[in-house]
């Protein structure tokens, strides 16, 4: 569904490092839409510019980290004259609760927007109750 | 010898990047509205490079239009849900854009390449003949 407003730009957000970095590259923080269906939890993030080599999904005692590298090499013998955005890697983590199956976890990638559908436990499926 | 290190380059185009975004060398032309997609414009010998993000387009939905030295990006950006989702979180955008800029050097309007990867938009903007630089000889 296209709404009919304009888009706006927004900033980029910078990622604040909870464990320092020993050289100065920038991560940012990659926009992302979390939906809930009955069956799964889904997750989807813009990252453009990391290819699908350069995606890197961890999950590790309930904490969701996902990390997209860029490969800045396009960049090479271009010198910039006009700047309005940075880029860098992505990355961002995410708790999840218990209500999420950890095997059942599948991503996709395409134009740039990473799609990760977290399937639900299967106790943490609606049921319906019947009636006698 | 010692081996280029990959984050220390990121951290110099970062940082180039960062002085680049006060340059006012570009200007909006007249017909173009928002500031929608941010734009980066690198230099590549002789030829331009414009460089944009934008994650989740389909390329049928991608309007590129370019004339004299003034070139035109519009489209819409569409983020669809299937009907029994509740959203616990939007943070990504969706509507139309529709940017036109001004190039301060002129262009050689048939030789304009666009390509989309990755949700990064490229356009490759050939400088005109007439418009290269001369070198001038020291007699």
């Amino acid at each position: 569904m296209v709404q009919s407003q304009e888009l706006s730009v927004q900033q980029k957000k910078e990622l604040a490092p909870k464990e320092e970095k020993t050289v100065p590259a920038r991560y940012y923080v990659p926009n992302t839409d979390i939906y809930e269906t009955d069956e799964a939890l889904t997750l989807v993030m813009e990252v453009p510019g990391v290819e699908k080599k350069d995606v890197n999904v961890q999950l590790e005692s309930d904490v969701l980290r996902v990390e997209g590298r860029i490969d800045f090499s396009k960049y090479e013998g271009l010198e910039p004259v006009y700047a309005e955005y940075n880029v860098g890697h992505y990355a961002r983590a995410f708790t999840l609760s218990d209500t999420i199956d950890q095997d059942g976890i599948s991503a996709e990638l395409a134009d740039g927007v990473l799609t990760l559908t977290l399937k639900k436990a299967k106790a943490a499926l609606p049921r319906r109750i019947a009636i006698r | 010898m010692l081996l280029p290190d990959p984050l220390e380059t990121l951290s110099r185009l970062q940082r180039a990047l960062d002085t680049f975004q006060q340059s006012d060398w570009l200007e909006s032309s007249p017909s173009g509205t928002g500031p929608y997609p941010p734009l980066n414009v690198f230099r590549k010998g002789d030829d331009f490079v414009i460089i944009t993000e934008l994650p989740g387009i389909k390329k049928s939905e991608l309007d590129i239009q370019v004339k004299d030295n003034a070139i035109r990006v519009a489209g819409a950006k569409s983020v669809d849900y299937t009907e029994k989702a509740s959203l616990h979180r939007r943070e990504r955008s969706a509507g139309r854009f529709d940017r036109a800029v001004t190039i301060p050097v002129r262009i050689d309007a048939d030789r304009v390449k666009a390509e989309y990867h990755d949700g990064i938009l490229a356009l490759y903007l050939p400088r005109a003949e007439q418009d290269k630089p001369r070198s001038i000889r020291i007699g």
